[in-house]
C-alpha cells in the first residue's frame, strides 16, 4: 500500500491504496463520495468524469496514484456553498435534463468543463463535447437544451422531445 | 486488473532505470493500458508512469521549423498547441476519442501501442516523422512494424517525436463511432520534393504508406489524379464494422477527401 493525498473539493484527504486502486474507486470506496458514478468501467459512457487540476477525465481510467497532490473536483463540490444547485445542476433540474439520473453526474462535470473553455457554445458544439457522456433515457435532446440554458443563451427555440 | 508497483519518476533518467526492472511497463495517460490491464491482457509487475516528467511534456518548433512533441503530451495540448505551426496534426488530436480521454491520453502512448486503427501512428507516419527515444531517432519509416507492433526495445521511452511541417496536409478520419477509433483514417502531407499518404484502420499489418497514390499525386496534385488507382482489399481489416472491400473502398474516398482538403 502507498499513500497517496489530493485535494478533492476543496479538502485536503489523503489514503492508503493500491497501485491498481483507480481513482473512481478512491472518491467511491475510500472517501463515500459516491456521487462519481461507474457505468461501464471501460472509461467509454463518461458517468466517472471529475475534474483533475481543472480538467475533465474518466475518473475509472486513471489510477488513484496519478493523482497524488492534485486538485479534484466532483460532482459533491459542484452545489453552491449554501448547499443550493448550481447554475449547471439547477438547469438541468429546470429543463429535464435526466430521467434515471445515473449518467448525470458526468454530464454535470463535462458540461462545466465546456462551459468553462467555452463559455456560449453551439448545439453543435456542446453535443460535440458530449461524445464521451452517454446516456440511454433523455435522448440528449433535454441534456443539450439544459446546457445551453446554463451558458444564459435562450433556449425555447429547441424543441423538446 | 491484478496489482504492481507504481512509479512516477520525474526526469527520463530516473525512468529509465525503473523500467530498467523486470516485467516493467511505461504507462503514458493509460488510455489503452489501464481498460488492457483491467481485462488481464497484461499483468506488469510494475508501471512506470511518464506523465511526471516535465522534459517530456510540450510542444515546441525546433530551429529547422519542425514542431516537436513531448512524448508525454496529451491529445488536448497538441490540439491547443500545435494547431499554429502544424494546423493538420492537431486538427487529428482534436478527434481522438473524446475530450475526456484526450484529457489523459498521450502521444507518446499511442504511438508505442501502434493500434492499428490509432490516429496518430498515421500523423507519424505521413508526416515522415521522427520518433526519439531514451537512446536513438527512429524514422517514422521504420517504426511501425504491424499491428500493436514497433522498433522500441524493451525498457526503450518515446520521449518526443519530430514532425517536420509539409505545405499542406490533412486527415480525413471516418470515425467508427462507439470506438470513435478510425474505421478508416487517411493522413496526406503535401512536401516540395513529394507527397506522403498514410492509412490507419485499414490494414492487417497496421498503419501503412499508399505508394501508388503518393507517386500519383507527386506527379499532378489533384482529386482525378486518384481515379484509376484501387487498393487491393486482400490484407484489409475485415470485422462487423466492414468488409475488406468496404475498407479498400473507404481508402480512395477519404484519399480524395484529403487531397481536395489541402487544394
Amino acid at each position: 500500500m502507498t499513500q497517496v493525498s489530493m485535494t478533492v473539493n476543496g479538502k485536503a484527504v489523503s489514503g492508503d491504496v493500491e497501485g491498481r486502486t483507480l481513482l473512481s474507486s478512491f472518491l467511491r470506496e475510500h472517501l463515500s463520495l459516491t456521487g462519481t458514478h461507474v457505468g461501464c468501467d471501460t472509461a467509454q459512457c463518461g458517468a466517472c468524469v471529475v475534474h483533475v487540476n481543472g480538467e475533465a477525465v474518466k475518473s475509472c481510467n486513471m489510477l488513484a496514484l496519478e493523482a497524488d497532490g492534485s486538485e479534484v473536483g466532483t460532482i459533491e463540490g459542484q452545489a453552491n456553498p449554501d448547499g443550493s444547485l448550481n447554475v449547471i445542476q439547477q438547469a438541468f433540474q429546470d429543463h429535464h435534463g435526466l430521467q434515471c439520473g445515473f449518467c448525470t453526474p458526468g454530464m454535470v462535470m463535462s458540461a462545466a468543463a465546456l462551459l468553462k473553455e467555452n463559455p456560449r457554445p453551439t448545439e453543435a458544439e456542446v453535443r460535440k463535447y458530449l461524445e464521451g457522456n452517454l446516456c440511454r433515457c433523455t435522448g440528449y435532446h433535454n441534456i443539450v437544451k439544459a446546457i445551453m440554458a446554463a451558458s444564459g443563451q435562450d433556449v425555447s427555440s429547441i424543441a423538446a422531445e | 486488473m491484478y496489482n504492481f508497483e507504481f512509479e512516477k519518476p520525474s526526469t527520463i533518467a530516473d525512468a529509465v532505470a525503473a523500467m530498467g526492472g523486470e516485467e516493467a511497463q511505461a504507462l503514458g495517460g493509460g488510455q489503452t493500458l489501464i481498460p488492457t490491464l483491467k481485462q488481464r491482457l497484461a499483468a506488469p509487475s510494475s508501471l512506470v508512469s511518464l506523465t511526471g516528467i516535465p522534459e517530456m511534456r510540450g510542444v515546441c518548433v525546433e530551429d529547422d521549423g519542425s514542431v516537436s512533441i513531448g512524448g508525454a503530451t496529451t491529445h488536448a495540448a497538441v490540439a491547443a498547441d500545435a494547431a499554429g505551426n502544424y494546423p493538420a496534426l492537431a486538427a487529428l488530436a482534436g478527434q481522438i476519442g473524446d475530450p475526456a480521454v484526450r484529457n489523459r491520453g498521450t502521444i507518446g502512448g499511442s504511438i508505442a501501442n501502434n493500434d492499428p486503427a490509432a490516429c496518430y501512428p498515421a500523423g507519424a507516419l505521413g508526416s515522415g516523422a521522427t520518433i526519439v527515444t531514451n537512446n536513438r531517432q527512429i524514422s517514422a519509416d521504420d517504426f511501425f512494424e504491424g499491428m500493436f507492433s514497433t522498433a522500441l526495445e524493451e525498457g526503450e521511452i518515446i520521449t518526443s517525436v519530430r514532425f517536420p511541417v509539409p505545405q499542406a496536409a490533412s486527415y480525413q478520419k471516418f470515425l467508427q463511432p462507439a470506438s470513435r477509433f478510425a474505421l478508416v483514417g487517411v493522413f496526406l502531407a503535401r512536401f516540395a520534393d513529394g507527397v506522403r499518404v498514410a492509412v490507419t484502420g485499414a490494414s492487417e499489418d497496421g498503419v501503412f504508406r499508399w505508394s501508388e497514390a503518393e507517386q500519383a499525386l507527386s506527379k499532378e496534385f489533384r482529386p482525378d489524379a486518384l481515379m484509376d488507382l484501387r487498393i487491393n482489399a486482400m490484407n484489409m481489416i475485415a470485422d462487423l464494422h466492414g468488409s475488406k472491400a468496404y475498407r479498400a473502398h473507404l481508402v480512395s474516398v477519404m484519399t480524395k477527401r484529403a487531397v481536395e482538403a489541402c487544394m
